[in-house]
């Protein structure tokens, strides 16, 4: 069994409540932060513990925080980052609904390490029923005097908020969300300047994720050190992987960085392997923003040896083989789903959430959708599959924010490696409406390095 | 574009003002258009949809223009710039979850209640549209309906044709 | 001046005051190598960086990081670092990628060039003629929205809105109260009141001279004719609003005042802002002291004052529908 730092307690009754999360343990890193360590030491400790951003981008944390800039008499802000809209990706509502607290407590040993007096929690305004659970959270820790002046008589005050979105998935980018809680539409603000230096209301602002945020608990607790010592290389302590799709158990996982691709998608311990009996036709690893990888490259390098769930092992051979860890959300496809029809279904999602502010997004998602609609509906031409990938290549780089990359890299890894099937949906119009291209040989051993496609 | 006289002139209740002013006050001084958001949901939760004489008067409450309101309003997904049934179901048609099923879900609920996406039955009860993921693709096909998102999880055809005629009974006993 | 910092586009260099942007400092040095700048204005705070047509290459970071930037990036909101060397029209990349933002931008643009009155002096025009593709490459229906009415003086004409944002900034910064905006999101953005409003108040006829392409133009000039039929002369009046100078450019046609614009430099911007009295409400020679007739470049269209001249977008060359469009208006415009 691998370790558990977030997700330990999850089963116990009534570790919703301030009473029982207390019970197991809770908030005992606020004490020892607030008592015994200076703000700076708790930067100190999330800077050995090698923790990256849960949030996709895997930034480490340790060193954002301390970008952030100091100026005299201005506000500092923390906000966290409970936006979670990301296909695939559905960890945060997970710890949100089961141990409100744990974030909470994470958010007052932060706040109180990046010195902010005032911090937000954005949650994404469907998640109603999660706000409710928090702003209940935070009325508990309130009265029992974790939140509010004068923190454990040790002179520090935080005020915690709940802020709903309004349903737009792009409000999940750090600097749309600043927008967003400012009141304004989510659109991505052009950086420089980034928030460290001006963010919420034009003050030094550190965005994290929520797991990001509840990940400092145990780092506080044990120790940077310790928390470094739990996963591989650099990817260290940890992590929370939303498991869907075609699985025998999907749900969330906390796994330890670093175990095979293959045990996570296999072994009971963790999603129990593809369900009705299929067989595994591809993954999408990280969140729907991440390259498709058919199931050969999702398991082993394109030089044979395994695959692992790491932050550098997942992204190992380039976008050429690999893919990236991104926010964790991993899709099974089995041997009967149709990568053209999710392609297709990801880049509406895309077309629908870009913010329209910069004409590549605006205009190409719309375009990349359309041709993809008229190539899964089989009416589409070979010309269709590489105007396709001209587009995308016409997005990628070239945007204000990365949901341009994002909607463009699904798009070119789907091609990439499915372009047979793309093919076959052109060539037999008819049959590609009827039934599905199949397994095909996305399984198979891989025998060489498969040559690099063409550039992006 | 909405021509104004179609809707009814509204006027917040205390209760509601109570709750605006308290939202308010999470925000520093002269930062209040940080409500905006959380104000839209209490005034759709009140009303049923977001109509152009409550944001006007969201846009006095929080001394900003008009057009600000506008702007963020239509924006965002959650907010109903038209009547809507008095539940809408709002069903995942993302990709994990059409992986599972959504598609077919989608289709039930189209000829359960009769009506096409987005329009409402004649009894003014139901409306239905496929959103976005909701963050919930381990347990698809999903769906959620206002004003708090009540979700529910592994749909199946029975299970939403239960949830549909519980809705229906509620209802009549109200 | 050892404050100064030097950047070098396309070869040539230049010295500038530290948080300039590439842009700018390319308008310093003038000539082909100054990107074209759609959604940018120097004298709206906060534009710039949504059309992406001013992308350029840094291929020297700065003298104490001499790396290159990982990605192409826009020059209007890019500030340039002592010894920054910069790639512009000397950069296949950098052309290949503008050519795909141009064609990016012309995809869902109506293409009505022939009956709309900003042709001759709109941007997206002459960017689609340098930049353009001989024929589209996008084979679905474009998108349209609903005509909208936004008062007496000023047209809407939302299909060929690029969403440069400068009517925005325009309104928050330049005029009292702001009434329109952008509404809804992605491409279904349009420009909006919402509900129906006029956009009037005092410097609201701005927004014309800002929008780079026809989508606001000036109702009481429309379809009165071409601008290169009509002689600009520069002229001013001892206007009565305390912000406006009254400095404006007057568009002749024979002996009538067509219209009346604010003047601009040669980056296509207004000098100065000027009133809606000026612009609307005084368009009669007599309202004027005339000063010279206004420089126009030689490379425009309007310098011209031929249509023959007049180069249509490549994609109207392909097309039947708008070419006969073009003729169309054509004879109209030679009945006048
Ligand atoms: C289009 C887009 C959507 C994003 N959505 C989310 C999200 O839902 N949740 C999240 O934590 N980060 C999201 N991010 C990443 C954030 O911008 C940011 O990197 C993150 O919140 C930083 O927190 P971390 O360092 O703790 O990961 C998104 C980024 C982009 C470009
Ligand atoms: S890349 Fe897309 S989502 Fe990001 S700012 Fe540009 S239009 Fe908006
Ligand atoms: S109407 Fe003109 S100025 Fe306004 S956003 Fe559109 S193109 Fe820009
Ligand atoms: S002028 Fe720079 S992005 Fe538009």
């Amino acid at each position: 069994m691998g370790r558990k730092l977030l997700l330990e307690h999850i089963n116990v009754p009534g570790i919703n409540t301030l009473a029982v999360y207390r019970e197991k343990g809770g908030y005992r890193a606020v004490e020892k932060a607030l008592k015994t360590l200076t703000p700076d030491d708790v930067v100190e400790e999330v800077k050995k513990s090698g923790l990256r951003g849960r949030g996709g981008a895997g930034f480490p944390t340790g060193m954002k925080w301390s970008f952030l800039a100091k100026p005299e008499g201005v506000p500092r802000y923390l906000v966290c980052n409970g936006d979670e809209s990301e296909p695939g990706t559905f960890k945060d509502r997970y710890l949100m609904t089961h141990i409100p607290h744990a974030l909470i407590e994470g958010m007052i040993v932060s706040s109180y390490a990046l010195g902010a007096n005032t911090s937000y929690i954005y949650v994404r305004g469907e998640m109603m029923p999660q706000i409710r659970i928090l702003e209940r959270a935070i009325e508990e820790a309130k009265a029992a005097g974790w939140l509010g002046k004068n923190i454990l008589g040790t002179g520090y005050d935080l005020e915690l908020y709940v802020q709903p979105g309004g349903g737009a998935y792009i409000c999940g980018e750090e600097t749309a969300l600043l927008e967003s809680l400012e009141g304004k539409r989510g659109n991505p603000r052009i950086k420089p300047p980034f928030p460290a230096i001006a963010g919420l209301y034009g003050c030094p602002t550190v965005v994290n994720n929520v797991e990001s945020i509840a990940a400092v608990v145990p780092i506080v607790n044990d120790g940077g050190d310790e928390y470094a010592k739990i996963g591989i290389g650099r990817s260290t302590g940890t992590k929370l992987i939303s498991a869907s799709g075609n699985l025998v158990k999907p749900g969330v996982y906390e796994i330890e960085l670093g175990i095979p691709v293959e045990e996570f998608i296999y072994s009971d311990e963790y999603c129990g392997g593809i369900a009705n009996g299929k067989r595994l036709k591809a993954t999408v690893a990280g969140g729907s923003s991440v390259p498709i990888l058919p199931a050969n490259l999702t398991l082993k390098y394109a030089n044979g040896e395994p695959r692992l769930m790491s932050y550098e092992s997942l992204s190992e051979g380039g976008f050429a083989t690999g893919t990236m860890l991104g926010s964790g959300g991993f899709i099974a496809f089995d041997e009967d789903q149709c990568i053209v029809r999710n392609t297709w279904n990801f880049s509406r999602f895309y077309h629908h959430e870009s913010c329209g502010q910069c004409s590549p997004c605006r205009e190409g998602t719309g375009w990349m959708e359309k041709i993809l609609h008229k190539i899964e509906h089989g009416h589409g031409t070979m010309e269709d599959i590489d105007l396709l990938w001209d587009v995308q290549r016409k997005i990628e780089g070239n945007t204000i924010c990365p949901l341009g990359d994002a909607a463009a890299w699904p798009v070119a890894s789907a091609i990439r490696h499915f372009r047979d099937e793309f093919e076959w949906h052109v060539k037999e119009p008819m049959k590609s409406q009827s039934t599905n291209y199949g397994l095909a040989n996305y399984a198979n051993p891989i025998e060489k390095k498969p040559e690099e496609v063409k550039e992006s | 574009m909405l021509k104004v006289e179609e809707t009814q002139p509204v006027e917040f209740s205390s209760a509601l003002l109570a709750k605006f002013d308290e939202i308010v006050k999470r925000y520093p001084e002269g930062k209040q258009k940080s409500a905006l958001l959380p104000l839209l949901h209490l005034v759709q939760a009140e009303y049923g949809w977001t109509s152009v004489p409550a944001m006007d008067k969201v846009a006095e409450f929080l001394k900003i223009q008009p057009i600000e309101v506008y702007e963020v309003a239509s924006f965002y997904t959650m907010y109903f710039l038209q009547p809507k049934g008095k539940y809408v179901l709002e069903v995942c048609r993302t990709g994990p979850c059409c992986l599972v099923g959504a598609e077919k879900i989608m289709n039930h609920i189209e000829q359960k209640l009769g009506v096409k996406e987005g329009e409402v039955t004649a009894d003014g009860l139901f409306s239905w549209r496929g959103v976005e993921c909701l963050a919930a693709c381990g347990f698809g096909p999903v769906l959620q309906i206002g004003p708090e998102y009540t979700f529910y999880e592994n749909l199946t055809e029975q299970s939403v044709d239960q949830l549909i005629d519980d809705l229906k009974n509620k209802d009549l006993r109200q | 001046m050892s404050d100064l910092v030097k950047v070098t586009i396309d070869g040539i260099t230049v010295e500038v005051e530290p948080g300039t942007t590439i842009l700018n400092a390319a308008r310093q040095i003038g000539g082909d190598i100054v990107p074209p700048a759609m959604c940018y204005y120097s004298k709206l705070k906060g534009s710039g960086g949504k059309c992406r047509t001013c992308i350029v290459k840094v291929s020297k970071g700065s003298e104490k990081d001499p790396r290159p930037m990982p990605k192409l990036v826009a020059s209007c909101r890019t500030t340039v670092m002592d010894g920054m060397e910069v790639l512009n029209i000397t950069s296949p990349e950098v052309l290949e990628a503008r050519a795909g933002v141009v064609e990016i931008l012309l995809i869902n643009h109506p293409l009505d060039c022939p009956v709309c009155d900003q042709a001759g002096e709109c941007d997206l025009q002459n960017l689609g003629y340098e930049h353009g593709l001989q024929k589209t490459r996008y084979e679905f229906e474009r998108r349209t929205f609903d005509r909208i009415d936004i008062g007496d003086k000023i047209q809407l004409h939302m299909n060929r809105c690029i969403l440069c944002y400068r009517c925005v900034f325009t309104a928050d910064q330049i005029t009292d109260k702001r009434v329109h905006g952008i509404l809804n999101r992605g491409d279904h953005s349009e420009i909006s009141t919402y509900i129906q409003a006029a956009v009037d108040n005092d410097f609201s006829g701005n927004v014309i001279d800002v929008c780079p392409v026809g989508a606001l133009t000036d109702k009481t000039f429309r379809f009165k004719n071409r601008v290169w039929f009509t002689k600009p002369v520069d002229a001013h009046r001892n206007c009565s609003h305390e912000k406006c100078n009254g400095k404006v450019t007057l568009w002749y046609k024979g002996d009538d005042v067509l219209r009346v614009t604010a003047r601009k430099d040669q980056f296509g911007e207004v000098e100065e802002f000027i009133c809606n009295e000026c612009r609307f409400d005084r368009k009669k020679t007599s309202d004027w002291t005339l000063e010279h007739p206004t420089h126009i470049s030689d490379t425009s269209v309007i310098s011209s004052n031929h249509y023959e001249t007049f180069k249509p977008l490549p994609v109207i060359k392909e097309n039947l529908a708008l070419q006969e469009a073009n003729q169309r208006e054509l004879e109209k415009t030679f009945k006048i």
